[in-house]
């Protein structure tokens, strides 16, 4: 982020002020949520979020191990975000990283917020989240498939956190920034955030962005957050509608536009 | 467990301190804790510095090397910052490999001088795709009452001002200068009940719901921020520290 030029003949925003794929600057890519995909899991989503490929799964309440963890008064909600190492063009190496742990931390830290840990104590929720195809934005689809993999195991939640990012390309502030925009853009506002609440539970920023552009992004981050939200609950009620009636499978996609393959 | 009976009680007499708006130092909540700041502590380093902040004392060095650049950045040196939470500094850490908060602190840290740009790291480049300096920004907690992101910061910065690319050693040429071209500063508040206050003590971030890390540059512009913990905070909160960030970055910025 900031510094990386660009290369020649990319353009990031064209004439009309539309982005490489085609997006007005406040546009999201498709997003589409499915609840309960994994047999094992108590818990489980799968998301697409433009060539985002994400898995979360949830399990538990369960014993906390090692025990010394143990909080005798709550449950603990531990994250584990993990990347496949063919998830990326230069292959990874498997294993946490460091980049892996701090978001692995700030998503617990988040999801804490929204668990009534209370209600189990010296239990532990496990959250996995495995990128399987990464294409900028990793963290924010994590956190939103998370998120709706709690409510499929049936843990009380506080509300749904939505997660998505705003940023900066070409001095135009923007939501939900692309591999392309990622690399070649001047900045990136990933956040996790509580509808019904209006709180936001995750924040980070990098880049170099005016006070200006950072509550203009915030505000855009926001407003988008409430509309993934809207996602996360119609892949809920799909998972769960006992109406025959009621249509099955993955969600329809965000704002009605492209079809993810 | 006890620290955590301990941490509960004393959360009860903090908040009823800032109930009456009074921390437990006589702080404003807008008030840093006391800084100074010891440039070149460290001479075998090319580049240290010494900073407390309140009963917090951090020594941060750097060391270069010389080595290969990235192949996506052919013409720039590198740039590493990590951090040592050792089991010296505070009864709360351990020996071995970092754990989530060492490396919080040292990639927010590293967040903060990289977006900030306060490196030109094209000024670090020997022979294009061959040769560059290596900088290793390592940070090292000595003494820990709170607020470790912005001591290091602070030490990370002045450390930098303080260096020697050392060319001689490496028989390259004249030693110059560690070629600065920013001073990102960051500025952290925690947020205890409704109560926002700065520059939180160990006490303090103990019973702190969430922490708010924003960094920000000589011109006022936002070049890093992180959120931690579990609490949350609404939107203008948010911006209100950004503000903050930038009166207080100021400051600091004025004494290093």
């Amino acid at each position: 982020m900031g510094g990386t030029p660009l290369p020649e003949g990319i353009k990031l925003i064209d004439e009309k002020g539309l982005r490489m794929d085609g997006r007005r600057p406040d546009e999201l890519r498709p997003l589409k949520i499915e609840a309960g995909v994994l047999k094992r899991a108590d818990g489980s989503a799968y998301l697409e979020w433009g060539d985002n490929k994400v898995l979360a799964a949830v399990y538990g309440p369960r014993e906390c191990h090692p025990r010394h963890m143990q909080d005798p008064t709550r449950a603990l909600v531990q994250c584990n975000y993990n990347m496949a190492s063919f998830s990326v063009d230069d292959r990874k190496r498997p294993g946490p990283d460091r980049r892996s742990q701090e978001i692995s931390k700030i998503i617990s830290e988040a999801l804490t917020h929204v668990v009534f840990t209370e209600y189990f104590p010296r239990a532990s929720v496990d959250v996995y989240i495995e990128v399987l195809q990464a294409s900028a934005g990793t963290r924010c689809a994590g956190l939103t498939a998370a998120s709706v993999a709690l409510a499929d195991a049936g843990i009380p939640m506080r509300d749904l956190i939505a997660s998505c990012a705003a940023g900066k390309i070409d001095d135009v502030v923007v939501l939900d920034l692309m591999k392309e925009e990622d690399n070649f853009g001047s900045a990136d506002i990933p956040i996790g955030y509580v509808p019904r609440t209006d709180e936001i539970v995750l924040l980070q920023m990098d880049g170099d962005l005016t006070a200006d552009e950072f509550k203009k992004g915030l505000g855009m981050a926001v407003d988008a957050c409430k509309r993934i939200h809207e996602v996360q609950r119609d892949a809920l009620k799909r998972r769960y509608a006992v109406d025959d009636a009621a249509p099955k499978g993955p969600s329809p996609a965000l704002d009605g536009t492209k079809e993810v393959q | 467990m006890s620290k955590d009976v301990v941490a509960y009680m004393k959360k009860d007499y903090i908040e009823k301190l800032l109930a009456k708006g009074e921390r437990v130092d006589g702080r404003r909540f807008d008030e840093m804790r006391p800084l100074s700041v010891e440039k070149g502590y460290v001479g075998s380093a090319e580049g240290s510095a010494r900073v407390t902040l309140g009963n917090t004392s951090v020594l941060v060095g750097i060391k270069m090397i010389m080595g290969q650049p990235f192949s996506d950045t052919p013409n720039k040196g590198v740039l590493t910052t990590n951090a040592e939470l050792i089991p010296l500094a505070n009864e709360d850490f351990e020996s071995g490999p970092p754990g989530r908060k060492a490396i919080e602190v040292a990639r927010v840290v590293d967040r903060g001088i990289r977006e900030g740009q306060a490196v030109d790291l094209e000024k670090l480049c020997i022979v294009p795709e061959k040769e560059v300096w290596i900088m290793f920004v390592d940070i090292h907690a000595l003494d820990y009452d709170g607020n470790l992101f912005d001591a290091a910061n602070i030490g990370a910065v002045a450390a930098l001002k303080s260096g020697t690319v050392p060319m001689k050693r490496a028989g390259k040429g004249e030693d110059y200068p560690i070629p600065l071209m920013h001073e990102p500063i960051s500025v952290t508040a925690v947020k205890i009940g409704k109560h926002i206050l700065v520059d939180p003590t160990y006490e303090e971030e103990r019973v702190a719901d969430a922490r708010l890390t924003i960094a920000t540059n000589e011109a006022g512009r936002l070049c890093a921020m992180q959120k931690g913990g579990e609490g949350s905070f609404v939107v203008d909160e948010v911006l209100q520290l950004v503000e903050n960030s930038k009166r207080l970055g100021a400051e600091i910025r004025s004494r290093i």
